[in-house]
């Protein structure tokens, strides 16, 4: 069973809903990030979603922009953060997943990205701007390199898209919570509790919700109806507040155990 | 030749959808309701009227007689979109995608700009057709295109500054595409170039190729023959791709697409995709030759015109070249204003800074050229929005 898989089965045998945490690779530092994912993991984090960070990323609100911006400036590479990831996976085995635009990947090679990313323990690679109808040239090396394609779908996408995805994806299916790009909102969709429901009726796999949740009534409402839930810019907003110093393997974990712990169905 | 785009939107290699999933459902609509529109002769006539009595089409085909004798080769002939309303090739896009909005009951349109001639063009039709507006404008483009930037705003929309990355028309697609993800259900992106997600490459295309069925017909009235060369300017590629459908079965017909080589080689420099730094990448939704480092980050860009500040091609222009029937060449900054001078010194014809790098090509292959021989070049806008940037640049001089 893959590392993905089995932390959804344990989240469930807890009655409770997996925590999924992305912070951005290189942000603030490429040598501070194993840290963050340390801290993360030791709040309670069940899967890691590390941002590949890119020039131009168009899924991304202002706050996953700017961490980008800084990683880049700071010379974070694709080969960077596998590099990372080797660290993270020789002194962890909590589930990673690539969170990355298609140029990147594409530059390095799908091949050799596919086989390198399998070789340092990276578990499913979700692409932003990757729909299923452009996966074809991804798939085949990924599948074959044993690392989940993790698929989005939103509310646009309708129930033979959201179960073509889930049959394609693997993992996870990753559940955006209203139309717009990634950052922290105040308050979710009304509709989001059908939305969950309805894809969770469509899909075979595991549903994660993500894409604007920041505060810990709202990790508590979505963990309640779905099998997962992702919190992204609030905790990247978080490290920028911290910033390149001491404090930030505390600060990160101190921040995500309360959200953590608002996962427990109830 | 197999037909292009697939039905999957690759012309060859080249195309596609890469957006987020929010996109796709829209681009699906759009696709489906641009296709029935072109058979629809309802929708057809109302466009072919506004391009008549609004845009002032046909444009003319104009004999630069004194720039030809100057130059004592090859006879030059000027496509003239610099005299469609609003000052270029771009309104006959933004209009044709304006009549579409209203037709999917969208009442917001929303569109990026360079040089702010596609904002205009978007603000105009906006305005015409009773929409809510709002471009995004590079904040870098917005100080050397002033003059747009409040056309624009008399025309009722709101300009947005992108303080973003290399603040140029790159991260102005970049916060139009932002925007569009979050207001998928009442807005519609006017992109103004055969760049994008299908079906914009080709919907885009065949809203320009006005240009090349006037341009070729008006060139067998007056000379009962074909071109030797078609040059134009290629930003993304949309007056290049409008005109060119036009020649492209025709392979007697030369056709020259002509990018910014801005200060010189080197990245950064320039915006030549076909050049040394560039390589097929993903951007801004499709695949194509993009100007990209090693480890495939988007390079930043220069050129003296904002509408061809820009690190990606059009697909078709990618598949083009790999096929062979289109060449690329580059011009630079000082190439392209001395071309700006000559035309409107000799033929009282001011160009805009992008249409001059076609110009400027021209101008370097003329001679060479027997002087039965003819050049037609688009000249795609007209260069008064260029007038305090080239006064500005003389005065650093």
């Amino acid at each position: 069973m893959s590392r993905i898989t089995s932390a959804f089965q344990t989240a469930q045998g807890e009655n409770r809903a997996a925590f999924i945490a992305y912070v951005t690779a290189g942000d603030p530092s490429l040598a501070r990030t194993p840290e963050i994912v340390f801290g993360l993991a030791s709040a309670g984090a069940d899967i890691i979603e590390l941002g590949v960070p890119f020039s131009d990323p168009i899924a991304d609100g202002p706050t996953n922009q700017r961490a980008a911006e800084r990683a880049l400036s700071g010379g974070t590479s694709l080969t960077d953060v596998l590099t990372v990831v080797g660290e993270i996976r020789s002194r962890s085995e909590i589930p990673l997943v690539l969170f990355t635009y298609a140029n990147p990947v594409i530059s390095y090679g799908i091949d050799r990205f596919a086989e390198d990313a399998a070789r340092v323990g990276v578990d499913g690679v979700l692409f932003t701007d990757v729909p299923e109808e452009e996966l074809d040239r991804f798939l085949p090396t990924l599948r074959s390199a044993a690392i989940d394609p993790i698929l989005l779908v939103t509310s646009t996408s309708g129930k033979a898209r959201i179960r073509s995805a889930s049959r394609t994806g693997g993992g996870f299916l990753y559940l955006v919570s209203r139309t717009g790009v990634t950052g922290a909102r105040l308050d979710l969709d009304a509709d989001l509790e059908d939305l969950v429901i309805r894809t969770r009726k469509s899909s075979r796999l595991p549903v994660a919700v993500g894409f604007g949740i920041s505060n810990a009534d709202q990790v508590r409402k979505v963990a309640n109806w779905a099998d997962g839930v992702v919190v992204g810019s609030a905790i990247v907003n978080q490290v920028a507040a911290v910033g390149d110093s001491d404090e930030l393997f505390s600060a990160v974990e101190a921040f995500t155990r309360p959200l953590v712990e608002m996962c427990r169905k109830i | 030749m197999k037909k292009q785009p697939d039905v999957r939107g690759y012309f060859g290699d080249f195309g596609g959808r890469f957006v987020p999933e929010t996109l796709m459902a829209s681009l699906v609509e759009l696709e489906d309701l641009w296709k029935r529109t072109a058979k629809d002769r309802g929708f057809q006539s109302r466009f072919k009227e506004l391009l008549q009595r609004y845009v002032g089409r046909p444009t003319p085909l104009y004999p630069a007689r004194r720039l030809a004798a100057l130059l004592g080769g090859a006879q030059i002939w000027l496509k003239r979109e610099d005299l469609c309303h609003t000052g270029s090739h771009k309104l006959n896009n933004a209009l044709g995608q304006a009549l579409l909005t209203r037709e999917m009951e969208k009442h917001r349109v929303i569109a990026e700009t360079g040089a702010g001639q596609h904002g205009v063009a978007v603000a105009t039709a906006a305005s015409l057709l009773g929409l809510d507006c709002r471009i995004y404008m590079g904040a870098e483009d917005m100080r050397r295109q002033e003059s747009n930037v409040r056309r624009m705003r008399w025309l009722g929309a709101e300009v947005v500054a992108v303080e973003a990355g290399s603040r140029t028309l790159k991260d102005a697609i970049n916060e139009a595409l932002r925007d569009w993800v979050t207001n998928i259900h009442t807005t519609h992106y006017i992109l103004g170039s055969v760049l994008g997600p299908h079906p914009f490459p080709v919907m885009v295309r065949d809203f320009q190729a006005v240009i090349g069925v006037e341009a070729f017909a008006q060139f067998r009235e007056s000379t009962r023959s074909l071109p030797d060369a078609v040059v134009a300017c290629v930003g993304g590629g949309s007056n290049a791709a409008g005109i060119f459908s036009a020649f492209v079965p025709f392979d007697q017909v030369r056709l020259i697409g002509v990018e910014a080589g801005g200060r010189g080689s080197g990245p950064g420099q320039h915006a030549a995709r076909f050049s040394d730094d560039g390589r097929p990448g993903v951007l801004h939704g499709t695949l194509t030759q993009v100007l990209q480092d090693v480890d495939g980050q988007v390079l930043g860009t220069h050129s003296v015109s904002a509408g061809m500040d820009y690190p990606a091609i059009g697909p078709e222009h990618a598949q083009w070249e790999q096929a062979g029937r289109v060449s690329y060449v580059k011009v630079g900054d000082r190439e392209a204003i001395e071309a700006f001078r000559l035309l409107t010194r000799l033929e009282g014809i001011i160009p805009a800074l992008e249409s001059s790098h076609a110009v400027a090509y021209a101008v370097q292959i003329a001679p060479a050229m027997p002087l039965k021989a003819s050049i037609l070049i688009n000249l795609s806008g007209r260069g008064d929005k260029d007038m305090d940037e080239v006064a500005r640049l003389e005065e650093g001089a």
